[in-house]
């Protein structure tokens, strides 16, 4: 007898299917790139199996005849506070399987989450409000190290500064798409990313696995990745683009590295890795060269010297809980901009207990990153750029009130282009074209439509950035940059406030 | 005519700078001398040339380089062809430690010892396989996460013989590619569920290729080097994480 595998038994999902509805056109079927939809061709008709349902909706927003609805599956456990179906079910899954949890996107524990505890000021009466429609409003961000001080000297009645200033980044609006990398995306995303983020005068992240030769073009507008595991990673690609991204650490899964499964090294991402087909592609935990702040050093100006000071060098951690520290640390090794991923920060895949349980929160991170450049007197001497759980453009003003110069989005950007959520990214299997290369689900997400939905959801996100900081009287991002004055908190404690400097809402 | 340069007085960013400028004007060979801890020589040049070294290049010799062949005559630190591309480097003494780290293509010749975490990450790509081969004996986790390419060790040319070939963890969570060495090593030595292998036919043909070479380089005897036999260590899988999860 086989042993029977618990986790078969208690399916997440139930399929409704509205017989009075159904004209068995077997679209769900040809949807559902988990088969959790059979046609049985004997009795001609449609059959369901729930336990492979992994609530991605597909089938039920292309039912022509809307006769399919996704639920949570209504068989419960008997209810218990500490044994949620969460917990049983993983355990199922382990004992059938004995393996690692694996899962996707970020945190999914309902920590408290402090941009929900952070409120914005607005003027009334005495300062009056800016309206961004009638009056200039600049979200024109520079990323890079500033100088210290200028000296200005005058040339034949003019005047100018003495000395040049070293390069930096003019985005338009501070808010990047984060790295995800093709591989983990598709390659239509990666085409989206990059043609949105040239128009809206942002930049794009290409994530560790390489940069596919379509995307050269793209290179003012790049950021490119240096992860440990150095995949497609060669001169031309150091040059492509105006950054590049030394990958420590990753919110979604502090202190592991990254791999992405052989049977997602298809042909095409094969080349942009450079790496044989269907082989396991591992980013190990650690850089091997990188053991100390000096060894860091040594590959921000290793990579500083192979592109000739042309590019900026960025260095991505995970909060964790000596995040200031190590920040400090970053700075004075000489990287341009600090990359701060939060513990809700994203993942194609991440083992669950990662996701859910290391890291610490992005805006008790920011805060207390920006409070120690501050004091040690090197703030200027980077940006800070901030990722994880952004989920609304008033995530961002916080998120730069606190003191980030810009940040990353990655989960908000992939639900713009029709992600639902279901944290399966890890199969390659997305119903939704995103995070899959299999060819025929790529097609389901056109590069076109890609580009238009990503670069609608930051054109809407700027406009209302516009207005709350309009309605602070403020005209310039810059001048909200840390400005924790606009910041009230609420229900929070004096420890969490002190932390973050805000004051309490009535203060 | 070679441009020879004392770099003694300068910075590594003017040394390159100075090879960068010369390379446009379409100098093709060069002669480093006065060499002292520069740091990344080389760093990311993507030319077909020739440079001599004489000194002890510093940090990340031609790291992400794609063509030049370096030859030097001294010692090297650490990093020496970080992330290279193509190209080839042939080290007339020892290397530090991370030698060839993320190598994915071009040669790298020592003729002495090497440090800890040599090799580390090469990987292999269509006709690019890189070639690392130490005359000496190397420290821990010798070609760790291995993904491609080939390492041979020699063991012959050292300062330590009292010390072991290699040190532990040789090819820990090595998923690709081969390493060869002459003599022997303990299973010990080795990382989890790796075991030494001996030559075939094919293994030997390919060696005698590669070390005829490095020896040509050095001006050693090939019958010399061949007198002992090798054994070849290889990956038990190239999917080290395939039954790792629970869906």
């Amino acid at each position: 007898m086989a042993t029977p595998q618990w986790s078969k038994f208690f399916p997440d999902f139930y399929i409704e299917r509205l017989w009075d509805k159904c004209i068995k056109c077997r679209r769900c079927v040809s949807e559902c790139s988990y088969e959790a939809h059979i046609w049985d061709s004997k009795k001609k008709t449609l059959l369901e199996d729930h336990s492979k349902c992994v609530g991605c909706h597909r089938c039920e927003a292309f039912c022509p005849t809307k006769a399919l609805i996704i639920k949570r599956h209504p068989s419960d456990f008997r209810e218990h506070a500490l044994w949620t179906p969460w917990f049983i079910k993983n355990i199922y899954k382990q004992a059938d399987q004995g393996g690692v949890l694996l899962t996707s996107t970020g945190c999914a524990l309902p920590y408290k989450n402090y941009f929900d505890h952070l409120v914005l000021d607005a003027c009334q009466v005495t300062n009056p409000p800016i309206d961004p429609l009638r009056e200039p409003m600049e979200l024109r961000t520079y990323i890079g190290p500033k100088p210290e001080s200028l000296e200005i000297e005058e040339v034949n009645g003019k005047f100018r500064l003495k000395k040049k200033l070293p390069p930096l980044i003019r985005v338009e609006a501070p808010i990047l798409f984060a790295a995800m990398s093709y591989g983990a995306i598709s390659l239509h995303v990666h085409q989206g990313l990059a043609r949105a983020a040239r128009d809206l005068g942002i930049l794009y992240n290409t994530g560790e696995g390489g940069l596919h030769a379509s995307l050269y073009e793209y290179g003012p507008n790049t950021i490119v990745q240096c992860a440990s595991g150095r995949f497609g990673l060669h001169v031309d690609y150091l040059n492509a683009g105006v950054a590049i991204e030394i990958k420590i650490g990753q919110g979604a899964k502090p202190g592991i590295g990254g791999h992405l499964p052989g049977e997602k090294v298809t042909e095409e991402i094969s080349k942009t890795r450079m790496i044989p087909v269907g082989s396991d592609a591992l980013s190990p935990a650690p850089h091997h060269d990188i053991y100390s702040i000096e060894d860091l050093r040594g590959l921000i100006f290793a990579l500083k010297e192979a592109t000739e000071y042309k590019k900026l060098v960025f260095v991505k951690i995970a909060a964790v809980h000596n995040v200031a520290a190590i920040a400090s640390g970053i700075v004075r090794a000489g990287a341009d901009a600090v990359v701060i991923d939060g513990l809700k920060g994203g993942t194609g895949a991440a083992p669950t207990m990662f996701r859910d349980n290391i890291g610490i929160p992005i805006e008790l991170a920011i805060s207390a990153v920006d409070k120690r450049l501050r004091a040690e007197g090197i703030r200027h001497r980077t940006s800070i750029i901030a990722s994880g759980g952004i989920r609304c453009s008033a995530d961002v003003v916080k998120a730069i009130a606190l003191g980030a110069d810009a940040v990353y989005i990655g989960t908000a950007a992939l639900i713009a282009v029709g992600c639902t959520m279901c944290q399966r990214c890890f199969t390659g299997k997305c119903p939704w074209g995103i995070a899959t290369n299999n060819p025929e689900l790529m097609k389901r997400l056109p590069p076109e439509v890609a580009y238009e939905k990503i670069y609608n959801l930051v054109k809407g996100w700027t406009h209302e950035i516009k207005e709350m900081l309009g309605a602070m009287g403020i005209n310039s991002i810059e001048s909200l940059k840390g400005n924790r004055d606009k910041l009230r908190a609420v229900g929070l404690t004096k420890e969490e406030m002190e932390i973050l400097e805000v004051k309490h809402a009535g203060e | 005519m070679p441009l020879e340069l004392e770099v003694f007085p300068f910075h590594y960013s003017q040394v390159n700078k100075i090879i960068r400028e010369n390379l446009k004007k379409g100098e093709r060979e060069f002669i480093l001398r006065g060499v002292n801890g520069h740091r990344y020589l080389l760093a990311g040049v993507s030319a077909d040339i020739k440079v001599t070294i004489y000194g002890t290049p510093g940090l990340d010799l031609g790291a992400f380089m794609r063509g030049p062949v370096i030859r030097v005559f001294g010692n090297v630190q650490d990093g020496a062809g970080n992330t290279m591309d193509e190209g080839k480097i042939v080290i007339h003494g020892m290397a530090g430690d991370v030698v060839g780290y993320a190598m994915r293509g071009g040669k790298i010749h020592i003729y002495g010892d090497v440090g800890y975490r040599v090799g580390i990450h090469m990987k292999a790509y269509m006709e690019k396989i890189p070639v690392l081969i130490i005359g000496g004996k190397a420290g821990d986790f010798l070609g760790e996460y291995m993904a491609g390419g080939v390492i041979i060790l020699l063991g012959m040319h050292t300062l330590y013989p009292e010390r072991p070939i290699a040190g532990l963890f040789l090819g820990t969570g090595m998923h690709g590619g081969v390493i060869y060495i002459r003599g022997k090593i303990k299973e010990s030595q080795l990382g989890l569920g790796l075991k030494p292998y001996p030559l075939d036919g094919s293994d030997e043909k390919l060696l005698e290729g590669y070390l005829k070479e490095y020896c040509e380089d050095f001006g050693l005897e090939l019958s010399e080097v061949l007198k002992e036999d090798f054994i070849k260590i290889i990956p038990y899988t190239h999917r080290p994480y395939g039954k790792l999860y629970a869906y």
